[in-house]
């Protein structure tokens, strides 16, 4: 038994993998086979549905993870073979030559400069060009150069060497050769994600023609660091469009081209696309065509809404059969709108095709060579119950590898092998990593040098704030002994820029100016740990969220307000002076709330892992919402997982079941919780250091809707799930899809209901092939594999009716359904023995839990996410986890996926041997105390305690009470300082007088400054 | 060198009259937990916005000292916000309903100086209401510019 691990891919699914592994006390090697880390997501321009900068969010992870001690990362290095058993795998991996010296090369760029060979670049999709030597992009991790060695010329035709020759570090090697190495590890986690489909197979849709272009094309010309900056414009001309379609299920849904299944990714990210492209010029004309919008997930449906109603983006329910390209080369296309049923035909500058997410090759190559299962569409097969698992114990399967998915699930799943890998080796936690150093903290010099370093975002802030200017006027302000620009703050390689400006100008204060310190003040802090500075001696100006993206078309009054803010952090770091925090110890025990399947995976991952776990269920018996089921949607029975489930945690001695339970008080923090959970009326304490909740949801009643509660043949789906546990002898049956759900009071697509309706549907028919079933739907939302259900469905002869949302379906007396038909544009009237109604989960007893926790809720009364891409399931109170339906809908495999991930994220806190407290705490003054306990009856946490003092003044002495805070207790929220009568109370890295320079700084206003070519001049 | 102009938003804004163009000057104390994430949401949410507000961040709106606030409007702030979680929320057990308390106390000095009530707003706004913070922004940037400038705003501040 190995305690390490081999991640292959190093996309956000195997970073995230890597990261939990790592953190949680195990070796991990990250194998990429392209030259960098970051996969498809680095050269996405947003993220949909919040449309944050992709770059943003996923560069700290990529610096994280090129940091960690714990992680050795092998890029450009591909899997050979896996062989061997779970807890000793022997992993082969080629390391393919780069002919660089990457323990050499430094990633200054001057060989990528001097190179005079271009070739396509990749990251740009192939519409720009790169070197021969390159680094593929500008965040890129590991920082090093790689020779394209079938482009280069002296390694074809032994010509040139010129980047050779202009290599300080002496790095270039054109004898290095591929190096086979062995890894021992313990397990295996593929993350091999997908490969984009190439459109070139539908010559139908004309990808010759340089104005159809991919999805990904089009992302990278929206994106800042593309090849055209961020401007849309035409391959053919490098004019502006007018008129832009998207074609959307290009390589997806197509059995022709044995592309059978959903992408689950395209409605959305063409919406995204659209969005964003809108944004960058509102005038663009966009159609989108579709089959279905899929937009299931967490605020998808509000998205897809807002595209219609804020940016006039038009979708047309369509599936153009060509694009035809004219005598002139113009774009157009003939198309019947399946709403309407007219022929039409619309010319087009830009078309962009919504490709699909195929298995990659890599995908296919391990599992071939390592005898791992594959389903029928080419992803690693996996099953319902154990959505992570391959069919080799011990070897993990997470992201696209396993079907198509969007960001969050990808990095829930992630999260979810590492829990897997981890229980696995649990024995050898601990057996194989390093600490993490950083050097020693250099000694402060009594004048502030505050260093100022300003970001672009790529256009996310130069676009709106003058970024030189800014800078120019951070370095008239008192104290700035440097200022600069930064294309990405962020990126690995402005952290070694950083460092160095440091360490040249003597800086003992770091400002960055770019985006909010909720996400990225900890990436900066370690920047400034390593190069020797205390980590609370940096600020984080936020001038993007509260700048930048909200002055949009403001530029001037956004530059100047941008001015003021970092003219407000210089004035407060100023200030600022080292602080430390303490070590204390932990409980390591975790609470598990709800006993559904999310609940019960979680506990089991958990207790798995080696940590004691008490798990509150509300009902007698543990299973929530599984109780319910009958059948799941691969047509195997929810009792069997039940079962197991059921067994593995009564047998598991790491795990107390509470039934009857209610968790009524929770007090303490990170790693040390105290908790009461009244049991049947018995009041019992519980200690934890971390919380999963998992409380799932709960069906909504469609009291009165469609005459339900009036009628008993109107029922809802869930009815008919139990029904159908006994069979049915209704003939026909007609099932209303999204009542109760994306419409006025609850925006959102209930996510589950299209699967659930179709899986039933099924099972009717296969009962009963004589049966009418009739679903009447609004779109079909079966996303990723469960397409395979609904092309079932119509081959069993169920009967799909697009009905509008505007022209909803009448029910009388319980039996007659009236829908009209918008496909065929006429009213048909349904004679039905059986109503159902299918409506979604909405959010349970969700207020309760969040006012014990302080955790947030959603504007539905799910619970809010820390991040609703990287951080699915933390909130961002530490300590608290998050899994199944009290997120958002679920099905069952992505509740599960996402227990596991929680029960992962609460092990990278179990598995520590301490935990830091808050270093920015309140201290007392004791010259100023007066002793009266204000503090004391203020602080929530008991921090400030009374002692007996003996005070000397001139003559004499006396003894009086005196307020001490207990730094280990005190979580910084600075109430007790702002209470103390007698100002004694400093509350460190927020104190008054920090506090007041940032105010006073503010009332100065920004000064005017006029820049010159070389000198600034200031007007005060 | 120019001393005239040393405290202006900009040269033009303090050139130009004081009824139209002029930007008041506005304090919002945000918490970390709830309220700066609100005004984060706006941004990405890309919910426009007066550019009049500047944030400034403590922990818990529990840490806001009345003399903050006093601070703020004495430098020449013409509103100043007092923002935090929803009643229940705080990251902190009860730091907000410190702040509910010392606020009435807030309101009644700033009543006793004359300060309209418009110039010192409560406003509790989670995480996920970007479009609320930025309503917020507006009305009160409107409500504000309406009023002019504060009675407190020491000479020569614009
Ligand atoms: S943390 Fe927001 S009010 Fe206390």
């Amino acid at each position: 038994m190995k305690g390490s691990v081999a991640v292959v891919g190093g996309g956000i699914a195997g970073i995230q993998a890597a990261l939990d592994l790592a953190d949680s006390g195990f070796k991990t090697y990250l194998i990429e086979s392209r030259p960098s880390i970051g996969g498809v997501m680095s050269q996405l321009d947003k993220t949909f549905p919040t449309n944050d900068c992709a770059m943003c969010i996923l560069s700290p992870k990529l610096v994280e993870t090129g940091r960690h001690p714990n992680i050795e990362l092998l890029s450009y290095s591909d899997v050979k073979s896996i062989s061997g058993k779970a807890g000793d795998f022997k992993v082969k991996v080629v390391k393919k030559a780069r002919y660089v010296d990457d323990a050499k090369c430094t990633g200054c760029g001057t060989c990528t400069e001097k190179c005079p060979t271009k070739v396509l670049d990749e990251y740009n999709a192939g519409m720009s060009k790169r070197k021969a030597i390159y680094i593929p992009f500008a965040q890129a991790i590991p920082r090093v150069a790689t020779i394209d060695a079938a482009k280069c010329m002296y390694l074809t035709k032994g010509k040139c060497g010129v980047c050779k020759k202009v290599c300080g570090p002496k790095a270039v090697d054109y004898e290095q050769k591929d190096k086979e190495i062995e890894l021992d590890v313990g397990s295996v986690i593929l993350a091999t994600g997908f490969k984009p489909f190439d459109p070139s197979a539908l010559s139908q849709y004309r990808f010759d023609h340089p104005d159809v272009i991919t999805s990904l094309q089009f992302e990278r010309l929206l994106s800042a660091s593309g090849p055209t900056q961020g401007h849309v414009t035409k391959q053919s001309d490098g004019k502006v469009p007018q008129k832009v379609a998207f074609i959307q299920c290009v390589g997806s849904r197509n059995p022709r081209i044995d592309r059978k299944h959903c992408s689950s990714v395209c409605c959305m990210y063409a919406t995204k696309e659209s969005i964003i492209a809108k944004e960058h010029d509102p005038e663009l004309d966009i159609t989108i065509f579709h089959i279905d919008i899929r937009a299931f997930g967490k605020n998808f449906e509000e998205f897809y809404n807002r595209a219609q109603k804020e940016y006039g983006i038009k979708y047309i329910n369509s599936r153009p059969p060509e694009v035809i390209v004219d005598a002139k080369n113009s774009l157009s296309m003939k198309y019947e709108d399946f709403n309407s049923g007219e022929l039409k035909t619309e010319n087009y500058d830009l078309i962009v095709l919504s490709i699909g997410l195929d298995p990659s090759d890599s995908t296919q190559g391990i599992a071939r060579s390592s005898g791992i299962a594959l389903d029928d569409f080419g992803n690693i097969a996996t099953s319902i119950a154990n959505p992570v698992e391959t069919s080799v114990p011990g070897i993990y399967v997470c992201g696209v590898a396993q079907g198509p998915k969007d960001i969050p699930d990808t990095v829930a799943q992630a999260s979810a092998a590492a829990s897997k890998a981890a229980s696995l080796l649990s024995k050898e936690r601990g057996t194989q990593i390093k600490e993490r150093k950083f050097p020693e903290e250099k000694k402060l010099s009594p004048d502030p040098r505050v260093g100022v370093f300003v970001c672009h975002c790529g256009i996310n802030i130069g676009s709106v704030v003058n970024v030189p200017n800014v800078v120019e006027y951070a370095k008239t302000l008192p104290y700035v002994a440097h200022a600069q620009e930064m294309l990405y703050a962020c990126s690995s390689d402005s952290q070694v820029t950083i460092k160095e400006a440091i360490a040249k100008n003597n800086l003992n204060r770091v400002v960055v100016a770019s985006c909010t310190p909720r996400t990225h003040e900890p990436l900066f802090q370690n920047t400034c740990r390593e190069a020797g500075l205390n980590p609370y001696l940096f600020e984080l100006a936020n001038i993007r969220e509260h700048c930048s993206w909200v002055h949009m078309k403001e530029k001037e009054k956004a530059t100047a307000k941008a001015k003021g803010i970092v003219q407000m952090a210089v004035a407060k770091s100023a200030l600022f002076q080292p602080l430390y925090k303490q070590q204390v110890s932990l409980i390591n025990k975790a609470l598990v709330l709800g006993g559904g399947v999310a609940g019960m995976t979680a506990a089991l991952d958990i207790a798995e892992n080696g940590y004691n776990v008490t798990l509150v269920e509300k009902e007698k018996e543990l299973g929530g919402m599984l109780r319910e089921m009958t059948e799941l949607y691969n047509g195997k029975k929810p009792e069997e997982v039940l079962k197991g489930l059921l067994r593995k945690v009564s047998e598991n001695k790491n795990i107390t079941v509470l039934n009857e339970a209610k968790l009524e008080k929770v007090e303490g923090y990170l790693g040390n919780f105290k908790g009461i959970v009244n049991a049947r009326g018995k009041e019992i304490p519980v200690d934890f250091g971390a919380a999963v909740i998992a409380t799932g949801a709960r069906n909504f009643e469609p009291a009165g809707l469609f005459g339900y509660g009036k009628d008993s043949n109107v029922i809802t789906q869930a009815q008919l799930e139990k029904m159908l546990g006994k069979g049915t002898s209704a003939n026909t049956i007609t099932m209303i899809q999204c009542v109760g759900a994306r419409n006025k009071e609850r925006e959102y697509c209930g996510r589950t209901c299209c699967t659930d309706a179709v899986k039933n549907a099924i099972r009717i028919k296969k009962a009963n092939s004589k049966a009418s079933v009739y679903v009447l739907y609004r779109d079909m939302r079966t996303y990723g594999v469960n397409e395979k259900l609904y092309e079932n469905a119509r081959d069993l002869g169920v009967i799909f009716i697009k009905y509008d949302v505007e022209r909803q379906p009448i029910v009388q007396n319980g039996s007659v359904v009236t829908v009209h038909d918008s496909m065929l544009n006429e009213d048909i009237e349904i004679a039905s023995d059986l109503v159902v109604l299918s409506t979604p989960l909405v959010a349970g007893e969700n207020e309760e839990i969040n006012q014990l926790f302080k955790i947030p809720l959603d504007k539905n009364k799910f619970f809010l996410e820390a991040h609703p891409k990287l951080r699915p399931v933390d909130f961002a109170t530490d300590g608290v986890f998050l899994c199944g339906s009290a997120q958002a809908p679920k099905l069952m495999d992505e509740a599960i996926s996402q227990a596991s991930a929680a029960a992962s994220r609460a092990c990278t806190i179990l598995s520590r041997e301490f935990i830091e407290t808050e270093g920015a705490v309140s201290v007392v003054n004791e010259a100023k105390c007066i002793g009266c306990g204000t503090c004391v009856t203020m602080c929530p946490y008991n921090a400030p305690s009374l002692y007996d003092a003996t005070v000397k003044a001139e003559e004499v002495t006396y003894t009086t009470k005196k307020s001490k805070i207990n730094p280990a207790a005190c979580k910084g929220c600075g109430s007790c300082a702002a209470a103390c009568p007698a100002g004694a109370i400093i509350a460190q890295h927020f104190s008054s007088k920090e506090i007041g320079e940032a105010i006073d700084a503010f009332d100065k206003g920004v000064k005017s400054i006029s820049i010159g070519k070389d000198m600034v001049e200031v007007t005060v | 060198m120019n001393d005239s102009i040393s405290d202006g938003i900009s040269a033009e804004a303090a050139a130009a009259p004081k009824t139209d163009g002029w930007e008041p000057k506005i304090v919002a104390f945000c918490c970390n937990w709830c309220s700066y994430g609100g005004a984060d949401s706006a941004g990405m949410g890309r919910f426009q916005q007066p550019a009049s507000a500047r944030i400034i961040r403590v922990m818990c709106s529990g840490r806001i000292d009345p003399l903050h606030v006093f601070n703020a409007f004495l430098e020449g702030a013409d509103a100043v916000l007092v923002t935090g979680c929803h009643i229940g929320d705080c990251h902190y057990v009860n730091g907000n309903d410190k702040t509910k308390i010392k606020y009435k106390y807030l309101e009644n000095v700033a009543h006793e100086l004359g300060i309209e009530k418009e110039r010192l707003q409560l406003n509790w706004i989670s995480a996920s209401e970007g479009e609320k913070f930025a309503n917020f922004i507006r009305d009160v940037t409107e409500q504000i510019k309406k009023l002019g400038p504060s009675p407190l705003k020491p000479a020569g501040v614009v």
